[in-house]
């Protein structure tokens, strides 16, 4: 035997392999390649060219149309769901966990799942449109209680971002310490629709939260910082009933923005607002000037903050009691009954159960009654 | 090794489904037959795969024995080339059926991956050295094992239908009748083995 036959076995089974590799990759190659696939949204309100044979997730990415998804296309968290109006084959096994009965009968798919193969028909949120990747920086940091931090982030200089006050973005740190992966939290915007070239986020200190805990502790100002928004559906609706609402802590954001954008187009006297903020001791509450000076300056504008725990140094002498009870007082001696109301809740989940049974309790229709549940 | 056997490409295509049902002579492919027998419709999507699979890889590692191993010596390498080849088989016809069918590729979809640690495949193509069939016979037995294995998990899926509503003692419900039925069933394919000889 000449010494190479020691090599002929690997090289064989290697030469197999790879000839078999190769093979796979060149069919791969082939039938893979669905070429350029036409994606109509929404009745053809847009209409996109895609590369074909991805995830339609991913192919909307690729176009600048973020599908929320929390598992980042692994099809474990069920959220980037999409309507799909052409006929694209039965539901597969990974999506069918996700989908309720009357989603199946809509047409309803998760987006990660369905590969891009034939032209498409589908519909999503209109306001999914304006959600943008953005890479900014932060360019302010305040504190504005103890353990509340007011984030001022400036987007790229050819953005105008597009959003309705009371929505959210994707805020996401970066790994450090023990956290191995960047990690995405939602927080509403705190700035108005008018400041088209900042978003400002209210972000409170929550113990052994990976987010907020980096944002008390690590983040710069100057540092880049990657936001993916808007989100949600927490935004005022246009009637002319009393909105009735409360906060907490940081629940603060949507209002900062919702009343400053009222002052931006003059619509903050066209309607009555009452803004009930609950805090526990002094040091807990801000934007009290602001308020204060907008309760002044506006008729309609009426600023309650309640302490549950006034200190004795506090010297308050505004209401006292959980926002419950204070907004229950209201519901009964202040606000005219007959008044028809709307309600706008953020804030803690023990928080808006608790004023969405008061609410009830006063006749108002559960209906309209509008939360943004800190998650 | 022996010379080829002189067989008629017919026998030897009846003899693979009947006389010699990979399954049910050979007992290959046992894990499947009996997870998926459960459920009709899956048996005959996985039978339906089985006979596509055993037709190709038997044609291919017929080619690889004969043009690679034999040539270099190497046939004691063919328990991992064969296992090589049959994935890549899979793994291949798996992307042509979804481009191809959507349909088809739901029924199958699962199925496929399965198949590559499937015993009568591996049998077939260790057959296929052993009794040292020329190309011609090698995929005719392929293809007619497939079809034998599809033919005894289509029936067992049948009879399991009917014995799941029958009073079967409560201790043999399930695993234990299904393999009482097999070893029925083996024994009469038996009947068929009279017939003909393959081995």
């Amino acid at each position: 035997m000449v010494p190479f036959a020691y090599f002929t076995a690997p090289l064989a089974v290697g030469a197999i392999s790879a000839a078999l590799a190769a093979l796979i990759s060149v069919t791969d190659k082939i039938v893979n390649n669905y070429g350029d696939i036409d994606v109509a949204i929404n009745d053809g309100k847009k209409e996109l060219t895609i590369k074909g044979g991805q995830p339609l997730l991913f192919g909307l990415a690729e176009e600048g149309i973020f599908i929320p998804s929390a598992c980042g296309g692994r099809g474990s968290c069920g959220t980037c769901k999409v309507q799909v109006s052409t006929d694209i084959g039965p539901v597969m096994p990974t999506e069918l966990p996700f989908l309720e009965k009357k989603e199946l009968e809509e047409g309803i798919r998760l987006s990660c799942q369905i590969k891009l193969k034939q032209p498409l028909s589908i519909a999503i949120p209109e306001e999914l449109f304006n959600v943008r990747d953005y890479i900014g920086i932060v360019e302010r940091i305040n504190d504005v209680t103890h353990d509340i931090k007011e984030v001022y982030v400036k987007l790229p200089d050819d953005t105008d971002v597009t959003f309705v006050s009371g929505q959210y973005g994707q805020f996401e740190v970066p790994p450090y310490d023990k956290v191995k992966e960047a990690t995405m939290r939602a927080y509403s915007m705190s700035s108005p629709p008018s400041d088209t070239k900042h978003l400002e986020f209210l972000i409170r200190l929550v113990p052994g939260g990976i987010v907020t805990t980096y944002v008390h502790t690590n983040l710069q100002e100057g540092q880049k910082i990657r936001v993916v928004g808007p989100f949600g559906d927490f935004y005022v609706r246009d009637t002319d009933m009393a909105m009735i609402c409360v906060a907490g802590g940081s629940g603060m954001a949507p209002f900062k923005s919702i009343f400053q954008n009222r002052i931006d187009d003059g619509t903050i006297n066209d309607r009555d607002i009452w803004y009930f903020f609950g805090a526990r001791t002094k040091k807990d509450l801000f934007y009290l000037d602001w308020l204060y000076e907008l309760d002044r300056t506006y008729e309609r504008f009426h600023f309650i903050p309640a302490l549950s725990e006034p200190q004795a140094e506090d010297e308050w002498d505004g209401p006292t009691g959980l926002i419950t009870e204070v907004l229950g007082s209201y519901l009964q001696e202040t606000i005219p009954t007959e008044q028809a109301k709307e309600g706008y809740l953020c804030g803690s989940p023990g928080m808006l159960d608790a004023c969405m049974a008061v609410m009830q309790q006063h006749k108002m229709d559960p209906e309209r009654i509008y939360f943004d549940k800190f998650a | 090794m022996s010379a080829a056997p002189v067989l008629n490409p017919f026998s030897l295509f009846f003899a693979s489904i009947f006389t010699s049902n990979i399954l049910l002579a050979n007992f290959l492919g046992m894990c499947s037959f009996i997870s998926i027998s459960k459920d009709g419709k899956s048996s005959n999507g996985l039978g339906f795969a089985v006979t596509v699979v055993l037709g190709i890889t038997s044609a291919v590692n017929w080619a690889v024995l004969h043009f690679v191993l034999i040539p270099l010596q190497l046939e004691y390498l063919r328990y991992i080339v064969f296992i090589i080849t049959i994935a890549a088989t899979v793994q291949i016809l798996e992307m042509i059926i979804d481009r191809v069918s959507q349909a088809l590729y739901m029924s199958l979809g699962i199925f496929l991956p399965l198949i590559t640690v499937n015993c009568a495949i591996l049998g077939v193509s260790l057959f296929i050295d052993i009794r040292a069939y020329t190309f011609v016979q090698s995929v005719i037995y392929g293809v007619g094992s497939g079809l034998g294995w599809w033919l005894a998990i289509a029936a067992l899926s049948a009879i399991r239908k009917k014995t799941d509503k029958s009073p079967v003692p409560a201790g043999l419900k399930g695993p234990g009748i299904t393999m009482i039925t097999i070893g029925f069933m083996a024994m009469a394919f038996m009947g068929f083995s009279g017939m003909l000889q393959v081995q």
